[in-house]
């Protein structure tokens, strides 16, 4: 359909639409989802930070006020006082009254015999000389343990402080329930998938996080550094995505971390970028719709221009190819005229010698004279044709006068109809009322319509029909006559040529080739135009237009 | 046609000749020259009532001399002969005071009508300034 220069450009015209509106859909989509990641992320991660640092303040807390409790007990309690059993029982009944934090008290010497006890264990007489921790609480006066399962099998860790009175030294120690403390740290597990467990220095867990691992096994991560300040960062670990907030505890060499499964708290973020998506994808469709719509509408006017400047060009060729030929054929006519002349009168000059009477006399008098009369006609035959020629070269202004197309035709229709009635030729008209009358040059117009007319009847040579309208076309101010015939038709070779002059289909000495060649001329000199479409079989029609002229 | 002298100026060799002849023949008379400067000079010299005056000539073409032998000589008659198919050189002369214009290849009668006709109206313009001939 298209041809492929055009198609090519309609790629191009593409192409560029696609690019340049495309790459301003990309960046700005990319732009915006980038700022939205960029805050949401640091808004996520503050919110983490914050929840971390919370709780880790709470522990804290917890944890302070538990070795305060212990330390004010210590001190305003003396040995020889809590060694008595149902003293110590009595305490330890007040601090569960106010408190479930601690599940036992006890009371420990300097060589490690535990004492005196109260709690729901028989724990009193065992000694702790050889225990890590009793080292510790010796060398530093407070000591808080990691979580371990100890003598009694069960998860938990101890608090001790140590006095001295007098010359020696003893420690009171507590037991806190890890339930407890499980608690508190699991309060900040806030969301859907939010974790929150604590680790040692070893990474071993010292509570037991939600979703993967248990107490007191290794915890795949984080690390464990020992930071003052709080730690927030992505990680990849276990398959997954995570964020992780890390804060280390004043009190004890613990690390509370806080994780947060990104696919829960980004969803909005992966919903933005979705839509992102989205609005690319949408854009890309209307701006694929719309570059292909732009390029068809460009290429349709540009078509559309290319067809009429076609046709300009080619009327444009005619026009010169008249104009050529019109000299062409005035300066044959002009030599061939004068020795034309010549011819004739020479012939004259024969012809007044025959009059005289001794050649009259000769036998072949007879012969002398017809073949003078012969060459005499054929002068004037030849006269006539370069008379035409000359008429077709010819640049006279024609005429202007107010001029009815309708009583033209009219006219031009009497002369043919003798002709065309002896050959059964039946000419229909339908003429238009409303034709306004133009300025033009009658003469002319009617050898235009006599050699169209003419060309008809000769085409359809015995019965048929001619048909005649005129309609006038107010948008462009013309006069539009059609000329039908339902003859033969002209083939396509014909059609090209047929208002070249010379160009005859007609037998030799019928025509002169010159007619729809003058008719060209003619109707151009006068502003219209001149068109022919036929289908052989189906015969012809010429259209004629004429501009409609006021004074 | 008693006095009626004709001048005929033509470039063309035996064209010239033929219609001389032809002219003479029908008791005309008639001379022939081939240029337009022959034509002026011989006018200066003779008396011709009719000029018949071709067009296209080498030298001086036929409009000029027209308009020179008008203006030397008003009363003489010209007819134009026009190779032209077109009427514009015809009309052209006219517009110079030509009698007439006619076609080539022409038909003598046809011409001899026009050298008639010229004719005629040169006595009554003579007559009408109180002129008669030379």
């Amino acid at each position: 359909m298209l041809e492929k220069g055009y198609r090519k450009l309609r790629w191009k015209i593409i192409a560029y639409t696609f690019c340049f509106s495309l790459i301003p859909l990309f960046v700005l989509g990319f732009t915006f989802y980038h700022q939205f990641r960029e805050s949401y992320t640091a808004k996520i991660m503050q919110n983490l930070r914050t929840l971390a640092e919370n709780r880790r303040n709470a522990i804290d807390l917890f944890l302070d006020e538990r070795v305060s409790q212990l330390t004010t007990l210590a001190y305003t309690q003396s040995y020889s006082q809590l060694q008595g059993e149902q003293y110590l029982e009595k305490v330890f009944t007040l601090m569960q009254m106010r408190s479930k934090s601690f599940i036992d008290l006890g009371i420990i010497d300097q060589d490690g015999n535990h004492v005196a006890y109260s709690g729901p264990y028989q724990l009193k007489g065992l000694n702790y000389r050889n225990e890590e921790w009793f080292h510790e609480v010796m060398l530093r006066g407070v000591y808080i343990s990691d979580v371990f399962l100890g003598f009694r099998k069960f998860p938990h860790f101890i608090m001790a402080v140590m006095r001295r009175e007098g010359d020696r030294n003893w420690i009171l120690r507590a037991t806190i329930d890890t339930k407890i403390f499980d608690a508190l740290v699991k309060e900040a597990q806030v969301g859907e998938k939010t974790d929150a467990f604590v680790i040692n220095k070893e990474n071993i867990l010292q509570t037991t996080p939600r979703f993967s691992g248990s107490l007191l096994s290794k915890a795949p991560y984080p690390k464990y550094s020992p930071s003052s300040s709080t730690r927030v960062e992505e990680l990849k670990a276990n398959g997954g995505q995570r964020l992780l907030a890390t804060t280390s505890f004043k009190n004890k060499e613990w690390l509370l971390v806080v994780q947060e499964d990104p696919t829960v708290v980004l969803l909005p973020l992966f919903h933005a970028r979705h839509m992102v998506i989205l609005l690319v994808i949408v854009g890309i469709l209307l701006i694929t719709a719309g570059a292909v719509l732009i390029a068809r509408a460009m290429l349709q006017q540009l078509i559309q221009a290319d067809r009429e400047k076609a046709m300009l060009d080619a009327s444009l060729m005619q026009s010169s190819k008249m104009a050529a030929l019109g000299k062409m054929a005035a300066g044959i006519a002009h030599e061939v005229n004068n020795p034309l002349a010549v011819i004739k009168e020479k012939v004259g000059w024969v012809k007044d010698l025959l009059v005289e009477e001794d050649i009259a006399k000769s036998k072949n008098f007879k012969e002398f004279q017809d073949a003078m009369t012969k060459i005499e006609n054929h002068v004037e035959r030849a006269k006539k044709v370069i008379h035409r020629l000359l008429g077709f070269a010819r640049r006279m202004e024609p005429v202007e006068e107010k001029v009815d197309i309708n009583k033209i035709l009219s006219e031009t229709i009497g002369f043919l109809e003798n002709d065309a009635r002896y050959k059964n030729i039946e000419i229909k008209t339908n003429f238009s009322e409303k034709l306004p009358k133009t300025i033009s040059d009658s003469s002319q117009i009617q050898q235009v319509f006599l050699n169209i007319l003419n060309n008809a009847v000769d085409a359809i040579g015995k019965d048929g029909e001619i048909q005649i309208s005129t309609n006038c076309v107010l948008k462009d101010k013309e006069i539009v006559v059609c000329i039908s015939d339902n003859g033969p038709g002209i083939p396509n070779e014909v059609l090209q040529r047929i208002f070249d002059p010379f160009f005859t289909t007609k037998e030799v000495g019928r025509g002169t080739g010159l007619g729809l060649a003058i008719s060209y001329s003619i109707v151009e000199k006068l502003g219209g135009r001149i068109m022919v479409a036929s289908e052989v079989g189906k015969g012809a029609t010429f259209t004629v237009s004429f501009p409609v002229r006021g004074e | 046609m008693e006095n009626l002298r004709v001048l005929v100026v033509d470039d063309e060799a035996d064209f010239l000749e033929t219609i001389v002849m032809r002219l003479q023949r029908r008791k005309i008379d008639a001379s022939g020259v081939d240029d337009g400067k022959k034509a002026l000079e011989i006018v200066e010299n003779e008396r011709f009532d009719v000029v018949v005056l071709d067009v296209l000539m080498p030298g001086m073409d036929g409009i000029e001399t027209l308009k020179l032998l008008k203006k030397r000589k008003p009363f003489i008659e010209v007819i134009i002969l026009t190779g032209h198919g077109s009427v514009e050189s015809g009309l052209q002369g006219m517009q110079f005071g030509a009698f007439d214009y006619i076609m080539k290849p022409a038909d003598l009668d046809e011409l001899l009508e026009k050298i008639q006709q010229a004719y005629e109206r040169k006595r009554i313009h003579e007559e009408k300034h109180g002129l008669s001939g030379e």
